[in-house]
């Protein structure tokens, strides 16, 4: 059986019908065509499925659509407005957070999230968060450049 | 000059937006397959049961259809043939037997999961020493001993230089099997066009053109028939480099029924059915002199490659690799050795970051610190006393290594990590009960290697030249065309920045082409950190007669002699003056005033040139600190330090974060990473949770200083570093832990040091 719902994804809404046991990841990729939010592993794990959900990050692929019914949601397609990309995104650019840019938006969201937050997060904290997801190029190292670095930009 | 600086990389605009597009995107919508896999690790297949209204593949629709054989031509080679869906038997756990296709894919897994397999289970050969001992079961009839390579070499000054020498050291090292993991699983979208009668697969590849080959050939349908696209490939590692059975099905599929049709793997699937790798067993003895200098190593490398080879490069590579390299860059001119490639019924084995050399490097590590504490000599001395210091040098398998700093490296990183103090540090702490220990790890690392070094393997496919087709459009920008094909590496911003710098124009006026055997000529793909080397080799080669075109027509327009024409910001000048002509003018001139152009040049501007060198060698010193908690086992690494030498770097941003990603995989070797297979031959570990991969929180800072060799070996000055990171981390990380318990009298030669086996070797010292 099909139930409908209607997702608000980065302030569009998207009315889509779904069977209950449909990931919400997989509903924003398929049923309304946003594929920048991606899979790793459909287990949690991961955190390439990353999007934020009333501001808070969760893993979308552990999360059913039917469960989302009008919550505001952001991904990675929301992050720039328009030209100008989001100090997160700039960074990661600046300082090479990212090689084959598969877990970037699930690391964008993570960080954009935690700095909106906790703007004046410190490293050990931040280290502890970013830990939430997984990254098999970079060696992280330059994650954790980026996202200081526009924490620091955001601050102002 | 556009080489050299920190340029940020093209390739990110869209890849931060979520507008990049993988594989998964593009499947996305488009009917799904899913494979039935063997739920045991060998049997007989009895029956395949259908449910009702399903549409399934076996092999019995595969009529026609040719096996997967890749081949050595050597006679210490049995090659082994790999159906694409097996009709009789099943060789490992998570063999794909079946495919079923539905329009989604949530049905094709409910369908999947109703296929029944009838399958008489039997004995199936787990692990290197079962597989090798006498009475083992064979894994393939043809395969006596299991072994598919065994090869041996012996010097002829051999036993003469062995047996005499006053220290004999011997190692003992053991690596488990591992998985490139890329973060991305593997997949492929086959689309039969009807107006072309063509397929195009995309797929998470790191050689198109090496797997149309391998597809076309296997189908029996000429190679213009299929196109093979890698759009963004989310890593690889070498996992994505060989031949996925999967993508020949796919693509047999979208022909036969004439659609489009996605497989897309789990991660469950990815850690049963993907390639592993590095499950190695080596045994070594070195013979040194009383000065500490090694004269002769005896090496018995044995290789676990699973049930099948992996194709073009065969499971040969990693025991052949570790025969020919086992020397590293240390000095020695005698050696015996005896490489095995072993069938068992495991997932089959492909190249990974490294692939023999991270094992290579931690067995000649830990036996030169073995060695040095035998000898009384310290770390640094002994390595001091036995590395290459002149070039060119002949290694005892014939390799020439070009110029290096093996020396340089190592006394820098001594110097940086402060050894002397860190052995004061060390001393005191051990008065507090506190364990920690320095580790370092010479090594090189053989890139860029043309057919001629591939051609030494006895391949039947020798992989190894580059091509490049380079083209100035009537605007005056750049196309450049690869076969190599970058998947995170940054490829598309170091060539446009080397191209930029040969012709005179931005780097924002080049574009790359790549992954695509539409549009690039036949070329290798990106693996065993080739393409800067080599890509860039030929795009030098192409741009230099690209500038040839360009000054000819430019010497006609401003009444000057062709030596004289000066190639910059976009222009091109009579040296010494400043009469100039915009390129862009010049294109203008050769696509349309050719009748304007000198009698004999043709009309366009499109050039193409190929590079094929010998290789050359970069080269590394890395040094780790570490602390081992008693209590727990745990290793918490402390410092990481990477001093090394890859030539020229085209763009040290991206050289940099080639470095930090190859490390994090060579602590995760020897900290973390460790595939388990039960003693029926299922694999235990499953998912990221068990693999356990290290997040942020297990990475130390990685402190890199590059040092740069000028060698003639490469056009371009640059040494490949792809693989670096990983083949020097493992050895730095295990001889720190070794460092930190010698007090204990505690030797571990295995990896991953997780904190269960650390714990283990501590109680086994203290004799508990
Ligand atoms: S895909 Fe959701 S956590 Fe990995
Ligand atoms: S950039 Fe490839 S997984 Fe993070």
């Amino acid at each position: 059986m099909k139930h409908q719902v209607t997702l608000n994804i980065n302030g569009s809404e998207h009315e889509i019908f779904v069977e209950a046991r449909k990931t919400l990841a997989d509903a924003i990729r398929e049923e309304c065509g946003l594929t920048g939010t991606h899979l790793g592993c459909e287990h949690g794990v991961c955190g390439a499925c990353t999007v934020l959900m009333d501001g808070q990050p969760v893993r979308s692929c552990l999360m059913f659509a039917v469960q989302c019914n009008g919550v505001p949601l952001r991904t990675v397609e929301g992050l720039a407005d328009g030209d100008d990309l989001h100090p997160v995104q700039k960074a990661f650019w600046e300082h090479h957070g990212l090689q084959c840019g598969f877990c970037t938006p699930g690391f964008l969201m993570l960080a954009t999230s935690v700095l909106e937050q906790e703007p004046d997060i410190d490293d050990e904290a931040l280290r502890e968060v970013l830990s939430s997801n997984l990254c098999r190029c970079t060696g992280y190292q330059n994650i954790l450049i980026a996202v200081k670095a526009a924490a620091e930009e955001m601050r102002g | 000059m556009w080489v050299g600086r920190r340029l940020r990389r093209f390739e990110d605009a869209a890849l931060l937006r979520g507008e990049g597009r993988f594989v998964g995107d593009i499947a996305s919508g488009s009917a799904a397959m899913r494979f039935v896999r063997s739920p045991v690790a060998r049997g007989k297949i009895l029956d395949i049961e259908i449910p009702k209204g399903a549409s399934v593949i076996t092999g019995r629709d595969l009529e026609g259809v040719g096996t997967v054989m890749p081949l050595l031509h050597r006679d210490d080679f049995i090659a082994v043939e790999q159906p694409v869906l097996p009709l009789t038997e099943v060789h490992f756990a998570g063999q794909a037997v079946a495919a079923v296709i539905a329009p989604t894919a949530e049905e094709a897994e409910d369908f999947a999961d109703q296929v029944f397999l009838e399958i008489d289970p039997l004995d199936p050969v787990v692990g290197l020493d079962n597989a090798l001992s006498p009475d083992a079961p064979l894994v393939h009839e043809h395969v006596p001993g299991n072994s598919i390579i065994d090869s041996n070499m012996t010097t002829p000054g051999f036993t003469e230089a062995f047996e005499p020498a006053p220290f004999k050291v011997s190692v003992d090292i053991r690596s488990s099997r591992q998985s490139a993991m890329p973060l991305e699983t593997r997949g492929g979208h086959a689309a039969f066009d009807a107006s072309t009668g063509r397929v195009t697969l995309s797929a998470g590849t790191q050689a198109p053109h090496v797997i149309r080959t391998a597809i076309a050939d296997v189908l029996g349908i000429p190679e213009a028939d299929l196109r093979v696209v890698a759009p963004d490939v989310g890593g690889g590692f070498g996992q994505k480099y060989c031949l996925a059975v999967e993508d020949v099905v796919a693509v047999w599929a979208a022909r036969r029924y004439r659609m489009a049709v996605a497989w897309i793997e789990d991660r469950r699937e990815n850690f049963t059915s993907s390639f592993h790798s590095r499950d190695q067993h080596y045994l070594v003895t070195g013979a040194f002199d009383d000065d500490g200098k090694l004269v002769a190593l005896e090496a018995d490398i044995r290789c676990n490659v699973g049930a099948f080879s992996c194709y073009p490069v065969t499971c040969g590579v990693e025991a052949l690799m570790a025969m020919a390299e086992m020397p590293g860059p240390y000095d020695f001119r005698e050696y015996s050795v005896r490489a095995r490639a072993v069938t068992t019924n495991a997932c089959p084995i492909a190249p990974y970051r490294g692939v023999s050399r991270p094992v290579i490097t931690m067995t000649l590590e830990r036996l030169m610190d073995e060695a040095a504490n035998r000898i009384g000599v310290s770390e640094v001395e002994i390595r001091r006393r036995n590395l290459v210091t002149e070039f060119p040098y002949t290694s005892v398998m014939g390799l020439v290594y070009d110029q290096a700093t093996y020396i340089e490296s190592l006394d820098r990183a001594v110097e940086l990590i402060d050894l002397d103090g860190f052995r004061k540090e060390q001393e005191e702490s051990l008065t507090k009960g506190k364990y920690i220990g320095l580790g370092l790890s010479t090594f090189s690392e053989r890139t860029g290697y043309g057919t001629s070094a591939f051609a030494a393997r006895s391949m039947d496919i020798t992989p190894g030249f580059e091509t490049v087709e380079m083209t100035m459009d009537p605007s005056g920008f750049v196309e450049v065309r690869v076969g190599a094909s970058s998947h995170g590496q940054g490829l598309e911003t170091s060539l446009s920045q080397l191209v930029a710098d040969e012709l005179g124009v931005r780097p924002e006026n080049v574009r790359i082409v790549q992954g695509d055997t539409d549009r690039t000529p036949y070329g290798w793909g990106t693996f065993a950190s080739r393409s800067a080397v080599l890509a860039g080799g030929a795009s030098k080669l192409a741009s230099h007669d690209m500038r040839a075109k360009l000054a000819a027509i430019a010497a006609n327009e401003l009444e000057a002699a062709v030596e004289d024409m000066e190639f910059s910001e976009g222009s091109v000048k009579v040296r010494g003056t400043d009469v100039a002509v915009e390129m862009s003018k010049l294109a203008r001139i050769a696509y349309h005033k050719s009748n304007q152009l000198s009698l004999g040049s043709t009309p366009g501007l499109s050039v193409s040139a190929t590079y094929d060198p010998h290789g050359t060698f970069s080269n590394a010193c890395h040094a780790a600190v570490v602390e081992v908690d008693l209590e727990t086992g745990a290793v918490q690494i402390r410092r990481f330090l990477v001093v090394e030498d890859a030539g020229i770097l085209i763009n040290p941003l991206i050289a940099d974060g080639q470095v930090h990603g190859g490390v994090a995989q060579g602590i995760a070797s020897a900290l973390f990473e460790e595939l388990v297979y039960d003693e029926n031959g299922n694999l235990l570990t499953t998912s990221l949770m068990d693999y356990l991969p290290p997040t942020m929180s297990e990475m130390p800072l990685i402190e890199i200083e590059h040092l740069v060799s000028i060698s003639d070996a490469t056009i371009t000055g640059a040494k490949g570093l792809g693989e670096g990171g990983a083949i020097g981390a493992p050895a730095a990380v295990i001889n720190a832990i070794n460092d930190a318990l010698r007090p204990l009298g505690v030797v571990l030669n295995e990896n991953p040091a997780t904190p269960e086996r650390v714990r283990r070797h501590i109680a086994r010292a203290q004799g508990a």
